[in-house]
Formats: C-alpha cells, structure tokens, sequence
C-alpha cells in the first residue's frame, strides 16, 4: 500500500465516522426528526445481518436464511434478559455465539450444496425458525416475549461507562449509538478478515473450492467458519433490534428479511466488503420513498431494482471506481 | 528401493459401468510415470481415486506405506499427494502471485487467527510464501505475468500456472491431468523441460497425457489402461512394441502408428 492510498483510506473511515457520529446527530436535531433514529438504528442493524449474508457470497454461497438467525439471536436475547435476567449486554456476544454454533450444526451438511440448492434450503430455514418459535414454549409461541426492559448501565470499576438507556430522555438516541458503533465494529471486523489471508483462502474455495482442498485446505471446515461468522452478525443484529423494539414475535424476520438482506448485498456490490451498508441504506430509504406511490410501490420497487442489477452488475459500489482507476 | 505409491487393485464402479476394474502399479521414489490410453478408459477416475477425491469401490492407494484411501482429500494432499485438474486447474479471478501465495497455505506455521491478527508467526509466513512463491513463479516461466488475473493467461502459461500452484503445496508426488492439452509443439517442448525440471527438484510426478510423442519422451514408465483395465507397463520402448497397445489405440493391428 502506498502512503497516498493509506492516507485516502484514513481519510476515509474518519469521514465516515464523523457523518456517522457527528454530522448525523446534529443534522437530526437540527431538523427536528428524532423520529430518524429509529430509522437509521434499524438501517444498522439490517446492514450487521445484510454483512453476514456477503460474507457467505464472499465463499460461493448464495444465502437467504440470514432471516433464521436474526430471529433466533433476538430470542436468544430475550429469552436470557426476561427469564434469566442476564444483562443485556451479555446476551448481546451469547446471542451471536449461540447463532455461530447452531450454524456449525446446521452448516456442516448443507455447505455441501451449491447454487440454488443450498439457496433453497437456507430460504426454508427462515421458515423452519418462524415455526419453530410458534411452537415451542420457551419462545412463548404466538404471543411472542415482550416488555423486555431497556439495557442497563455498563459499569468498570464502580464508573459508569454506559448509563442505563431508561436515563436517557430519548431512549432512540441510545440505540442510534449502539447500533452504529455495533456495526462499525463488525464491519472493521469483517473488512480485516477479508483483507487477511483467511479472506484470500475464502476468496480460492469461491473461485475452486475441488483445487483448494487438493492443495490441502480444508474446504469443509473453512466454508463452516465463514457460515458461523455469517450467522454471528445476524444474530447480533437481531439481537439489537429486539431491544429496540422490546419485544420479538415469530414473525419478527420472516423469508421477506432473508430476501433483503441478500438483495442488500446485491445492490451494494457483492465485491465490496462496505457494500451491504450502502446496499441497506439505499433499498430501506427507497422503499420508504416509494411508499406515496401506494399500490405501485412493489412494482416501481422491483422494476428500479431489475434495472440496477442489469445496469450495476457489480453494485452501487462499482459506481465509484472509474474515478479512483483516473486519480 | 520401495515404491512411494501403491495402487492395489483399484476398482471403481459408477452403476452398471467400471470405470476402474482392479487396476494395481507401483510408482517409484522420483520417477515420472505417465498412464495412458484412449477417451474414457479411466485415467482421470485413477488420479481422483489416488487424490481420494471418490471412494473406491474395492481396492486401496498405499503412500509411502500408508493407506490414504477413504481420507479427506484435503488429508491426502497434506500428506504430499497433489493433485492438478484435466479441466480447470486454476482460480480465476486471482493474480497468478496470489494463487500461487494461497497454495502455500499448507505449509504455514501460523493459525487462521494468528493470520486474521497479524501474529509474527503469520508476517513470517507471509514473508516466506511471496519469496517462495516468486521463486517457483521464476521457475516455471512465469515471472512476467505473475500480476495477471489467471483467467487473462493464454493457455500455455495457464498450464505452467496448474504446475506452480502444485508445487507451491509442496508435494511430494504431483499428478498432473494432461499438462500439455492444448499447448503446441512449441509450448509441449517447453513444458517437458519444465516437468523435468519439477522431477529433478526430488518430486514425484504421475501424468494423465494424450500427446503420445510427449509421453514417450517424458517418461521413465508407462502404464496403459483400457476400458478401466490395465493392459500395459513397461518403458516407453516396450510400450511402443506391445501388440495389446497398438490394437488399443487402433483396433487394427497392422497400421503403423506415432508412437
Ligand atoms: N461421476 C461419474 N459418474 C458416472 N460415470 C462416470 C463418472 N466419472 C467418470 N465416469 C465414466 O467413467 C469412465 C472413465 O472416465 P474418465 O474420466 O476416468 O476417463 P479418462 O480416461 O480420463 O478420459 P479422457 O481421456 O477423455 O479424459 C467414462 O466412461 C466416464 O463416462
Ligand atoms: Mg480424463
């Protein structure tokens, strides 16, 4: 890398953080549109699960299952605050290592499928999740958990580093912190393992996975440990949505997230690691916009989304490099 | 001195259809062994069987006496049996440096999340696979374009590429499916040399391979298979003379052929 590219990329992530932190919170309150920060935690969170699905594009894997792991990371979460009254912040990382495990188990026999085979069978996970949690009693069934009380206070050495999120006078700018600085975190971690020879291994199963178990990488295992990583980042994201919303219902990710979170991925670029943040932003944001247009909102909806992916076969990202290639 | 690979009564049957019926030879320490024979006699089946990419349905690969069949192949080629593809025996969309760098992977010292860190065990490894990537890169002829996605090479360099991404895995035996398909005599002259080369670096090589002239030039032995049968094996001179062969590959046994 040379020091003009480490300084444009610098340059970069400090730009992003500050919109992020900074540009948002003041452009929000100087519009009066508090009402914003539930939208963009959720463009978050959707983004954290949208991160995972790429990273199973990033190994030749077409996946519309992220749907499953949201939910259950979100009633792993509720179910250890409510019934356990574990804080919320350790059920945040048990959350997402319950989703990873129950992915080794489930990943093991169905990575051995590709293409529209495995993407079939992620597609009725999402099912299997939604009847799963109406059926079982721990889930509460139907009627789903709610009332889960608000994350407490972190504290370090009796110093309190976050304070409980019912002190806050608008809980919603708590959660816009939170799932900002979640997301920001899985992305760097994400951006990093893609730039690591773990991403370049990745990167060889996607192009021949038959060549790269002959040159002795054990291809099972690394597509297991991208699908756990994958699911991790949705039940993360799920989990965080499900205290936002202080309540999770079977049917708080359905097959229609699942579809998303991949069409995220698309649309940002599956070639991009930052392309699923992009992808999320714009698909939440244009179908709000859509929404005037009423019974033609899925129909204009599907066709842009037709023309985007004939015209940007590499994503909204692609749009970008024309002028770095000319620098 | 014993041989290095054992191939014992290999069978392998797809349905009704043998593909492999109770092929066994022997490969020596350092020597290039080529097997031959006509379109769909088995030959490709007997490299997946080595590689243990399919199970055989009787019959067992002995390296350097163990038995390696019914390992993963992922196993098999830690152990320093490699093998390169008859179709597509390269990633595509990678620089050929990089394709090289990642067939390296076997050698490392350094955990995935020594390497997902940065650990010093992992620079170090880094360090060691560019040298030694660069250097079978060299080697092979292919210093020039090691920067050029993999799928723009023209086909010569991308068969020396299928070479040096075997290499890099550090094989001690290398099976190499056609390594000379769709070269010209030009490229084939070349890519002997190379595959010399290969041997005298102390691999073993084992080829699947069409062009006769190559082979019998090439090789130290050769074993001929028909219908998943072994009919053959000896030097390339006693194959030039043996009836069962020339019939083989003609079906007639008074023509003269090329080889
Ligand atoms: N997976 C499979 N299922 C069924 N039949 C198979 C399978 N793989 C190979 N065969 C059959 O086994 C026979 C041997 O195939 P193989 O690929 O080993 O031939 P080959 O000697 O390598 O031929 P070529 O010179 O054309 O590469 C063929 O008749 C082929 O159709
Ligand atoms: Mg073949």
């Amino acid at each position: 890398m040379t020091p003009m590219q480490r300084g444009t990329r610098i340059a970069g992530i400090g730009a992003f953080l500050v919109v992020v932190f900074i540009a948002v919170p003041m452009a929000i309150a100087a519009a009066h549109r508090t009402d914003l920060y539930y939208t963009l935690s959720s463009v978050a969170l959707l983004s954290i699960a949208s991160g995972g699905v790429w990273l199973t594009f990033y190994i030749g894997r077409i996946n519309i299952g992220q749907g499953a792991f949201a939910l259950v990371g979100g009633y792993v979460s509720a179910i250890l605050v409510t019934a356990y009254g574990l804080s919320f912040w350790l059920s945040l990382p048990l959350a997402g290592l319950f989703c990873a495990a129950a992915s080794v188990l489930v990943g093991l026999p169905i990575l051995r499928l590709r293409g529209v085979y495995f993407a079939m069978v992620t597609l009725v996970l999402t099912e299997v999740a939604r009847l799963s949690a109406l059926a079982l009693s721990v889930t509460n069934g139907a009627k789903g958990i709610t009332s889960i009380p608000a994350p407490g206070p972190i504290g370090l050495f009796g110093l309190t580093i976050v304070p409980a999120f019912d002190t806050f006078a608008e809980r919603n700018v708590a959660f816009y912190f939170l799932s900002v600085t979640v997301m920001a975190l899985c992305f760097a971690g994400l951006w990093r393992l893609v730039n690591s020879r773990v991403g370049r291994l990745f990167a060889a199963l996607r192009q021949n996975e038959d060549l790269a178990s002959s040159m002795g990488l054990n291809v099972p295992a690394l597509r297991v440990l991208a699908y756990a990583i994958s699911s991790f980042l949705g039940g993360v994201g799920g989990a965080i949505f499900v205290a936002i919303a202080q309540s999770i219902y079977p049917s708080s990710f359905t097959v229609n997230d699942s579809v998303n979170f991949m069409l995220n991925c698309f649309l940002g670029g599956l070639g991009y690691v930052f392309g699923p943040m992009l992808g999320t932003l714009v698909l939440y944001f244009g179908w709000d916009l859509l929404f005037q247009t009423g019974q033609y909102q899925l129909l204009i909806y599907s066709g842009v989304m037709i023309l985007l992916i004939l015209l940007l076969p590499n994503g909204l990202f692609s749009l970008r490099l024309p002028s770095r290639r000319s620098s | 001195m014993a041989p290095i690979l054992q191939v014992k009564d290999l069978t392998k049957r797809y349905g009704g259809l043998t593909a492999v019926n109770e092929v066994s030879f022997d490969v020596e320490p350092n020597e290039i062994l080529s097997v031959i024979g006509p379109n769909g006699a088995g030959k490709s089946t007997i490299f997946k069987l080595i590689s243990s990419f399919v199970k055989p349905t009787r019959g067992e690969v002995t390296f350097n006496g163990e038995v390696i069949s019914g390992l993963a192949p992922h196993t098999v080629a830690r152990k320093g049996v490699v093998r390169t593809f008859q179709e597509t025996t390269i990633f595509k969309g990678m620089t050929a440096r990089d394709s090289v760098i990642v067939a390296h992977h076997l050698r490392s010292h350094a955990s995935l999340f020594g390497f997902y860190l940065g650990s010093a065990a992992a620079r170090r490894d880094e360090a060691d696979f560019g040298r030694s990537s660069d250097e079978i890169l060299d080697f092979l002829g292919l210093g020039a374009v090691k920067y050029e996605i993999a799928s723009n090479l023209p086909q010569g360099h991308l068969r020396a590429l299928g070479i040096a991404i075997g290499l890099a895995a550090n094989p001690k035996i290398l099976l190499l499916d056609e390594p000379f398909a769709g070269m010209n005599a030009d490229e084939t002259s070349r890519a002997v040399e190379m595959v010399r080369a290969v041997r005298d670096r102390g691999v073993t090589l084992l080829l699947v391979e069409h062009d006769m002239a190559a082979v019998m030039k090439i090789s130290d032995r050769i074993v001929v298979i028909n219908f998943g049968v072994k009919i053959a094996e000896g030097t390339p001179a006693e194959i030039r003379a043996n009836e069962k062969v020339i019939e083989a590959y003609l079906g007639v046994e008074d023509e003269t052929i090329g080889l």
